[in-house]
């Protein structure tokens, strides 16, 4: 699976107790793809010694700041491997 | 004058470092080159030249912008470590960078990264009230000015391409780097 510039995408809303690179103020949440950026190993993987370690795409996805904070008119773009998400 | 070795921080930093070597995972000689390769050619000058030629050369500004690495390796810094990409700031989109895990930063571009950058008030605050952070800079944007964060959370790092200054249509190209400064880089001043 891939996601396309403009496919809406929701942020997989887990917990691991491992590294991860998904911001806790972006889960659950949904943004926009902006572009896939790369292929780079997946850091949860990295991080316990998993090898070797999944390689995904990693894509700029655009959240607004009204949706994560309820207020605000910016908008913040993070960068997120593609296992963290699921098409909206 | 305050020394780092005096920062609690400091304190953290040598004991994980002390781990990593009883680990044998690395070397104090190994982290001293490492740190002396990083730091020795790392300057906001080179962040600044790659941005007077995108204001100079329409060609390199759509490559710059398009492809970050390749931008820098056609100005000499083609050993980046990571995955440049430039964001253009506009009269009407304004951007500005941060790392709310932990600093990333284009070091090598912009050199070490200044001490607020790696504080968790600019970290935790600049994606939840971008205009009210830019305003205790100084920069007070229009508020018709979109704002867009970007927080680095992944092995991409962000450079800003700051608008031209008005008035420097005849400025060559090295006295107009000589106008970028590191926060124009970064987003947190206009130039």
């Amino acid at each position: 699976m891939s996601f396309e510039a403009g496919a809406r995408v929701r942020v997989k809303a887990r917990d691991p107790d491992h590294h991860t690179r998904v911001p806790r103020y972006v889960r659950g949440h949904t943004g926009v793809v902006l572009t896939a950026i790369d292929r780079w190993p997946v850091p949860d993987d990295c991080a316990r010694g998993i090898d070797p370690p999944r390689e995904e795409t990693c894509y700029a996805v655009r959240f607004s700041a009204a949706d994560l904070w309820g207020s605000g008119d910016h908008a913040v773009t993070v960068d997120l491997w593609e296992s963290y998400l699921d098409r909206a | 004058m305050t020394g780092h070795d005096d920062l609690p921080v400091a304190a953290r930093t040598r004991q994980l470092e002390e781990r990593l070597i009883a680990a044998g995972l690395t070397s104090d000689d190994e982290i001293d080159e490492f740190l002396t390769r990083l730091y020795t050619k790392a300057s906001p000058v080179n962040g600044a030249r790659m941005v007077a030629r995108a204001w100079t050369d329409p060609r390199y500004r759509d490559l710059l912008l398009s492809d970050g690495d390749a931008g820098a390796a056609e100005m000499g810094f083609g050993d980046l470590t990571y995955g440049l990409r430039v964001v253009p700031n506009t009269g009407s989109a304004h951007n500005v960078i941060v790392c709310t895990l932990c600093s990333c930063y284009p070091v090598s571009l912009l050199g070490p990264s200044p001490g607020w950058y790696k504080s968790f008030a600019y970290r935790s605050r600049t994606v939840r009230e971008p205009r009210a952070v830019l305003a205790e800079f100084g920069l007070a944007l229009p508020p018709d000015t979109g704002i867009t964060v970007w927080d680095s959370t992944s092995e991409a790092r962000y450079m800003v391409l700051p608008a031209r200054p008005d008035g420097t249509g005849e400025l060559a190209e090295d006295d107009l780097a000589a106008l970028v400064t590191r926060n124009g880089l970064i987003g947190t001043a206009l130039l």
